[in-house]
């Protein structure tokens, strides 16, 4: 593959990213204008007073403004462990929920409602539940010998991913049908509609934290997607690299998926749409797919909360929006996987 | 005809049980008076259903039926589509509202085996809730597979009285069937008599707000917010559907006059919560929970239980039209359905809305 030039690429994600945060803000289902939008945030940032009406500034502080920068945090993490993971599984169709996180989450998430347990307790349990089941995975994974601890891996987690799934099965059967039923199904929808203030710092610390870490490590990412044997003869401790990376992708997937419910898609289509804009350098993938995976689900979030008067589950409007582009994608980029 | 439709019955069970619980239900049969009886009944959905000879035992397909029938004729229902907890069972007969957990036939999923309510012996099934061809077809599947007749009744407040009319005949109380009747139509009447003055956009607009978090809601025509359609303007209620998720933006584009919850956390979150606080109803304190014990007010199950909401929802939407004492409403309705007649410190509990 020819190496494609960095600026240009990151410059095009960047606009991508500005133009979704322009475009999020001032629309909605409660008209904002662009004079009063800027009035409001003029006014926060100097301190002032703003001459737009009350319930004005409270969807532009407290509603939209959290929900759009939960949107944009949720997004890049997405494809920030995506990236990650297909690079460190070296396959091009592993999503960040590979390792069970998810389903993880959806079973924590759905025992929260069954127990009737609040917002804090339901998002608590799904974070819990994402980490503890990639936990468990990787423990099993290597205590499973084997010439391809990868391989071994992926395969654990999808076999753990199904039982967790089915264990939410369960949980969906034995829930009243009236009250829980609805709430797990659409939790597992996946929706960014109840996001307020409080919710962005338990969503923030785990989100800058991993990717913090995947950033330090980007230059070996670049060592760790190549064979093993390679990587080791390259004198790298596969081991302990592979558990760092594995923890950080699935600390700002758990933080995610406990926030916004499931979200699939992100994960699997923004890595691609990097690649295609930068190249597979880590370094330079990184930072692109984060400032993309942000303004590509900024996008879909915008549309959920707009097109009409109920809200669009998130996980349907990114497998509706995913599809095709990913199957274009799979056109364009045959040459380079063959 | 009677005689005939249990002789019927019995041949097409003869495989299944012994001689002896044969000629125990042949003798019953003929030794029952019953030809003032008619030998069949047209259900909810036009389906036409036999009617047992001698109804001891009734199987309830879901936790509606197990209600409604628990209403009329108590001592037949075999058991709980789920078990009750403690804190409902204090409402109920304390021989029946601890009677086990039997599962259900209907609802998002099948819980009852089939084997298991035929060993149970129910001398008749009963369904109560949306009457579509999903119901309809289960219904004569499950009669058909059974041998048990099996009868769909509409759970909606259009369809209750005459709900208990059938249920009446099917199970040989026509008098007392009548007598729930009158009383549920009476209700409804009084209800919607009061208000049919005040033109349908000058009523109150509410939303109804489910889930912890209050962005759960009923679209338009759904049988969540049937109660609050009767007597309310449904701010949602232009989309029609079931249940779905809205954001708080929408909810302050609606700014609705009076919020009515079922979510306890909700109830208590709201009127702190700075996103909620420029909606009028949380300006003018009209956020009311909504009882729920031993069975909700408002929304589910959907049937006889909302009768109570909706006098409670009346004197909250129109306080000056709705005088009557809520208290002496409530205990004389939970004396009349549910049989037991609740202490004062009852009916504050039931009132809290807190489960």
């Amino acid at each position: 593959m020819t190496p494609r030039p960095f600026l240009p690429g990151l410059i095009i994600a960047l606009g991508v990213l500005a133009l979704g945060l322009v475009v999020a803000f001032t629309v909605g289902r409660y008209p904002v204008s662009l004079a009063e939008l800027l009035d409001v945030i003029w006014a926060r940032a100097t301190g002032g007073q703003t001459t737009a009406p009350p319930a004005v500034e409270n969807v532009v502080l407290l509603v939209r403004g959290p929900r759009v920068i939960a949107a944009v945090l949720v997004g890049a993490a997405l494809a920030v462990a995506g990236t990650a993971f297909q690079g460190l599984f070296r396959n091009p169709l592993v999503s960040p929920d590979i390792l069970g996180a998810s389903s993880g989450a959806a079973l924590g998430a759905v025992l929260g409602i069954f127990f009737s347990l609040g917002v804090i307790g339901i998002e608590s349990l799904a974070f819990a539940g994402g980490l503890a089941a990639v936990a468990a995975v990787y423990v099993i994974g290597s205590l499973l010998h084997s010439r391809d601890p990868i391989l071994v891996l992926v395969l654990t987690g999808v076999v753990i991913g199904a039982l967790l799934g089915a264990g939410v099965g369960l949980v969906k059967y034995l829930a009243d049908p009236y009250n829980q039923l609805p709430a797990m199904t659409f939790w597992l929808l996946g929706s960014l509609a109840a996001t307020t203030v409080a919710d962005l710092l338990p969503l923030i610390g785990p989100v800058a934290l991993g990717t913090a870490v995947l950033i330090a490590l980007r230059w070996r990412l670049n060592v760790m997607s190549l064979p093993e044997d390679e990587a080791r003869a390259l004198g790298l401790a596969t081991g302990p690299l592979r558990i760092a990376i594995v923890a950080a992708a699935t600390l700002v997937t758990s933080a995610s998926v406990a926030t916004s419910g499931i979200i699939g898609w992100v994960g699997l289509v923004v890595p691609h749409l990097a690649r295609s804009l930068v190249g597979p350098d880590f370094p330079r993938l990184i930072p692109t797919a984060a400032l993309l995976g942000g303004g590509y689900l900024l996008f879909i979030d915008t549309l959920a909360r707009t097109a009409a008067p109920v809200e669009i589950p998130l996980g349907i409007l990114t497998a509706v929006i995913g599809t095709p582009f990913f199957i274009w994608l799979l056109a364009g980029m045959q040459k380079n996987w063959s | 005809m009677g005689g005939d439709q249990g002789v019927r019955r019995h041949d097409r069970r003869v495989m299944a049980l012994d001689r002896r619980q044969v000629i125990v239900g042949l003798s019953a049969t003929l030794l029952t008076q019953r030809s003032a009886r008619a030998a069949t009944v047209t259900d909810g959905a036009g389906r036409v259903v036999p009617v047992p000879a001698r109804v001891e035992r009734v199987f309830p397909a879901g936790p509606p039926a197990a209600i409604f029938l628990y209403t009329l004729a108590p001592e037949l229902l075999l058991g709980w589509p789920r078990a009750n907890r403690p804190e409902e069972r204090e409402f109920l007969l304390p021989d029946v509202g601890g009677r086990p957990e039997v599962g259900r036939i209907t609802g998002r999923g099948n819980t009852a085996n089939l084997e298991v309510v035929l060993a149970l012996k129910p001398d008749l099934i009963l369904d109560v809730g949306s009457v579509n061809p999903t119901y309809i077809s289960l219904a004569d599947r499950v009669q058909q597979q059974t041998g048990i007749p099996y009868a769909l009744l509409d759970g909606r407040f259009d369809g209750l009285a005459q709900a208990y009319r059938t249920l009446g005949a099917l199970i040989g109380r026509p008098d007392a069937g009548e007598g729930f009747a009158r009383y549920t139509e009476e209700t409804i009447k009084t209800v919607t008599g009061r208000i049919a003055g005040i033109a349908k956009d000058a009523r109150p607009r509410v939303y109804y707000a489910r889930g912890p978090r209050g962005l759960e809601t009923g679209l338009g025509g759904s049988i969540n917010v049937e109660t609050i359609e009767l007597l309310a303007q449904n701010v949602a209620g232009e989309t029609h559907g079931g249940l779905a998720n809205v954001s708080i933006e929408q909810v302050l584009l609606w700014n609705p006059d009076v919020i009515i919850t079922i979510d306890q956390d909700f109830a208590a979150s709201v009127r702190g919560d700075p996103a909620w606080a420029p909606i009028k109803a949380v300006r003018d304190g009209r956020v009311h929970l909504s009882p729920k014990l031993p069975f909700g007010w408002v929304d589910f199950p959907p049937t006889v239980n909302r009768l109570i909401g909706l006098k409670w929802l009346a004197k909250i939407l129109y306080p000056s039209l709705f005088s009557d004492d809520l208290r002496a409403l409530t205990r004389d309705f939970y004396a009349r359905f549910y049989h037991v007649t609740p202490s004062e410190a009852q009916i504050d509990r039931v009132l809290a809305g807190r489960d």
